[in-house]
């Protein structure tokens, strides 16, 4: 149990590709027209590399900037879709992250609560959590959650000490209440008419939760600066924050215009941009639903500037996207003539990945104590040759290091399920070089030169096994949003 | 340096199949076309050979790992058959390795074989495939021309030449390729293209089109050697030796260190500096009367230049646009169609390149048949990438009396 509990950080992730809403109802209107209503605005959907786990890590890195990662002591990962049933995904991105082997790891997952259930749990246990959620949903073709439904991850960094909101307390309750549901391994949502959801869902379950929530931490409604109520639907939280006494002006937007409902993710990811906004002093609610509801309350510090001037800089610039058939493609909803490039047995033997795990899932080189020599991927002897002394290199951590194009192209002829493969060869700041592969590239974007940035990905899909590959990959880096 | 091979081993015949969209035929039948070729040539018979090297490039083609297919194909009496495979240099380390042994006295004849079945794939281009499972796990997955494409943006960056500069560079090594190709029957692709064509066509990887590609093809080569002494005890006249015979593997430098720009060979470069002083060249762009370069893409041929020291360096463009390398100038390049008309069937080409250096010598090219009778020229194989690659150069010339 913590002293004094708070957030001592947070991250955000967004990809970079915006679909355009009215690209989906352009193409589907003639099935669905009753979707119009829905066809403003844009959703933020992940490429095809990237899932929960890339997305968690990216987040996590955005988080934990300025920290000592020696220090944190837990990391759990929420979602609905995480990739892996066995084999733990926070464990994956734990690798990516480069923490500490001496680290505590946890799936959460079977309800979009399960990011604020995880928060609240690492605010009552003792040492540094770092909390992660991310989703990534699929949805049916020409349906309402398909216009909805966009893909993000958010982080939260727990612990004492210098905290940027501390916590005041929290209130959960359990109902099994279902109003929309998936199976194991079943892809797509089932959901009854969200007016059920509305009225015996939100309204009384967690309107209920929030009213006790209040009354059990003796905080007055209108006490409350910030109420992020992390239910994506219009109107709803205004209706509710009515119920529990807050001023309908606290409630914060619900990032649905331009990013979508992010599942799992969407509580951390609007309380993440409620402390951008938030001033020292300020409370901030937060209050999440799924099969009962989660509702915790915070308050900001006077340290939240500095976090907040650091992640001001840290956003991804989106692309507007119309390009609907390439979504659907990503999504695993329409296939494709991959060619028989694509044919390339991806298999994954068990064995090298035990070897290479801090090669491959930590970008980790080395560098040799004796010449300097700094190289991608670390190897019993170094480059040059110069030292005969086998195995002496350190391990050295490329991933957070900027880069530089030396040489590229644009392949058409190789198998990507996002042509052209834009690779080339880059070096690091500081040393250190790797061919490798670029993500997230428009076109004209890139030249010998560019400044670039490394980012945890997908590298192949083993699709006889069920297995996926992971790598970095190198994308430009953009200062500010466009 | 040790002595060298210059003129220790002689050429006593060659053979060279037609390349090209073989649908009729396996790697067997390629061989033997080579071969029986190669065996007039040399007016021995089968059973005079002590041994034979066999170069595949990608032994999951058709072959298996072991030399057995070529004993059988060939019927070879009994003797011992070493699969090579070094990538692109698989051909030349094929020959390497039968001249070594002539030289070394372990074997009077030796015959070289190299031999690729490309087009039971199903698709153009060379096969997707695995390079290792530590390579698979970190390595990028991009096509043959996306890896050497790179060399394009490197070189122009370096030079700071134009985008359109370089591609007209490249367009006019292809379209002279294809000019040399049409006069050769035993080559792959045949038609004449021109600058438009060659700019215009669709993008591989940039800034390759599809005219900087070489054709994939099936094919066989061969050669058999013995020395000198033995060639002339057979009753050969204007005999053609072995001037130099090199090969450099990248040790992971260009890859790893940040010392290499992405703009040339670094292996090519060493490997023609150890060639030309094994076969005594001191002014290359003066000695040398023919090259055979590695024109698996337009952009490698024109850089090749440079790593051969025929060009000046960041000047290769220009020699090309010149004509220095056309049919007709001063240093021919790829006078048979090379990589990209004669067609590249991985295994072969070093010894096809070999072959027609040869036919050039005895004057036996034919419509091509450079009219200044050359005297040195170079073969040059590349294998990989440009940033982790196995170069070879072979010279070749008249024996020195």
């Amino acid at each position: 149990m913590k002293q004094n509990p708070g957030l001592l950080s947070y991250g955000v992730y967004v990809p970079r590709r915006r679909l355009q809403r009215s690209a989906i109802h352009e193409a589907n209107k003639w099935f669905a027209p009753g979707l119009r209503g829905l066809a403003k605005g844009e959703k933020a959907i992940a490429n095809w590399d990237e899932d929960p786990i890339t997305l968690a890590v990216e987040a996590g890195r955005n988080c934990i900037q300025g920290f000592d990662r020696s220090n944190i002591d837990a990391l759990s990962l929420s979602s609905t879709t995480l990739p892996f049933a066995d084999r733990s995904n926070a464990g994956v991105v734990k690798e990516a992250m480069n923490l500490e082997d001496q680290l505590s790891v946890s799936d959460r997952f079977g309800s979009l609560r399960a990011g604020t259930t995880a928060l609240m749990d690492a605010l009552r246990s003792s040492g540094t959590q770092l909390c992660l959620s991310a989703d990534r949903r699929k949805a049916k073709v020409a349906s309402p959650e398909e216009m909805n439904y966009g893909d993000a991850s958010a982080a939260m960094l727990v612990g004492e000490g210098n905290v940027i909101a501390h916590y005041l307390g929290g209130h959960s309750t359990s109902i099994d209440f279902v109003d929309h549901f998936r199976s194991t391994n079943v892809e797509f949502d089932y959901a009854w008419e969200p007016r059920f959801a509305r009225d015996e869902g939100y309204q009384k379950i967690l309107g209920d939760t929030l009213k006790d929530s209040l009354s059990k931490l003796n905080i007055a409604g209108n006490d409350i600066a910030h109420a992020v109520i992390a239910v994506p639907v219009r109107g709803v939280p205004q209706k509710l924050a009515a119920v529990a006494g807050i001023p309908v002006e606290a409630v914060t937007d619900l990032l649905t215009s331009n990013i979508g409902n992010a599942g799992a993710a969407h509580p951390l990811l609007m309380l993440a941009s409620a402390l951008e906004g938030a001033k020292p002093g300020e409370k901030i609610l937060l209050a999440s639903f799924g099969q009962g509801a989660d509702v915790l309350v915070f308050e900001a510090t006077e340290h939240l500037a500095e976090v907040n001037s650091r992640q001001s800089v840290q956003k991804v610039s989106p692309v507007k996207d119309t390009n609907y058939s390439r979504y659907l493609f990503h999504r695993g909803l329409i296939d494709v003539e991959k060619g028989m490039r694509a044919e390339l047995d991806e298999k994954q033997p068990g064995t090298s990945l035990a070897r290479d795990r801090k090669t491959v899932l930590g970008l980790i080189g080395g560098k040799c104590p004796e010449t300097g020599e700094i190289q991608f991927p670390k190897t019993e002897l170094g480059y040059s040759g110069e030292s005969r002394v086998s195995g002496a290199q350190e391990d050295y951590f490329f991933a957070d290091r900027p880069a530089k194009v030396m040489s590229y192209t644009a392949d058409v002829l190789t198998y990507s399920p996002d042509p052209p493969a834009y690779y080339g060869m880059i070096d690091f700041e500081g040393g250190g070089r790797m061919v490798a592969e670029f993500a997230d590239i428009e076109e004209g974007e890139i030249d010998v030169g560019s400044d670039m940035r490394m980012v945890f990905r997908i590298k192949a899909f083993d699709e006889m096994r069920g297995f996926r590959k992971y790598f970095w990959k190198a994308m430009p880096i953009k200062s500010e949003g466009e | 340096m040790a002595s060298g091979i210059k003129d220790k081993v002689a050429i006593l015949g060659m053979g060279c199949a037609r390349f090209g969209e073989r649908w009729d035929c396996d790697a067997d039948q390629l061989m033997l076309e080579a071969f029986e070729e190669a065996i007039e040539d040399s007016g021995i018979e089968v059973s005079q050979l002590d041994a034979a090297w066999l170069g595949v490039g990608f032994d999951a083609q058709n072959l298996g790992p072991s030399g057995i297919p070529a004993a059988i194909a060939l019927r070879l009496p009994d003797i011992g058959v070493t699969k090579v495979e070094n990538y692109c240099a698989s051909g030349t380390e094929s020959l390497r390795g039968a001249v070594y042994a002539v030289a070394s006295g372990a074997a009077d004849i030796a015959l070289a074989m190299g031999v690729e079945k490309l087009k039971d794939t199903g698709y153009g281009g060379l096969p997707a495939r695995s390079r290792g499972t530590r390579w698979d796990m970190i390595g990028v997955t991009g096509s043959a021309p996306g890896n050497f494409a790179q060399l394009g943006s490197a070189y122009r960056a370096k030079h700071g030449i134009e985008a359109q500069d370089v591609k007209r560079a490249m367009a006019h090594v292809s379209v002279k390729s294809h000019d040399n190709g049409s006069k050769n029957p035993k080559a792959h692709l045949r038609n004449k293209i021109d600058m438009d064509k060659a700019l215009n066509a669709p993008m591989i990887a940039e800034p390759i089109g599809l005219f900087d590609c070489c054709g994939v093809s099936d094919g066989a080569a061969c050669a058999i050697v013995t020395t000198p002494e033995i060639a002339k005890s057979l009753g050969k006249k204007d005999i053609v030796s072995i001037k130099a015979m090199q090969i450099v593997s990248s040790s992971g430098w260009e890859l790893q260190s940040n010392e290499w720009d992405g703009s040339y060979f670094h292996t090519t470069r060493i490997a023609a500096k150890k060639a030309y002083e094994e076969a005594g060249v001191t002014k290359p762009s003066e000695q040398i009367s023919l090259t055979e370069v590695h024109d698996c893409f337009s952009i490698t041929e024109l850089v090749t230049m440079e790593d051969l020291f025929i060009s000046e360096e960041g000047q290769g463009w220009k020699d090309v646009l010149d004509g220095k390398f056309d049919s007709d100038g001063k240093v021919p390049c790829q006078i048979d169609g090379g990589l990209k008309c004669f067609g590249h069937p991985i295994g072969a080409s070093g010894l096809r390149m070999v072959y027609e250096n040869y036919l050039q010598l005895l004057g036996r090219a034919g419509e091509r048949q450079r009219k200044e009778p050359p005297t040195l020229c170079l073969t040059h194989n590349l294998g990989g990438m440009p940033s982790q690659n196995v170069s070879s150069i072979s010279i070749i010339g008249p024996l020195a009396n």
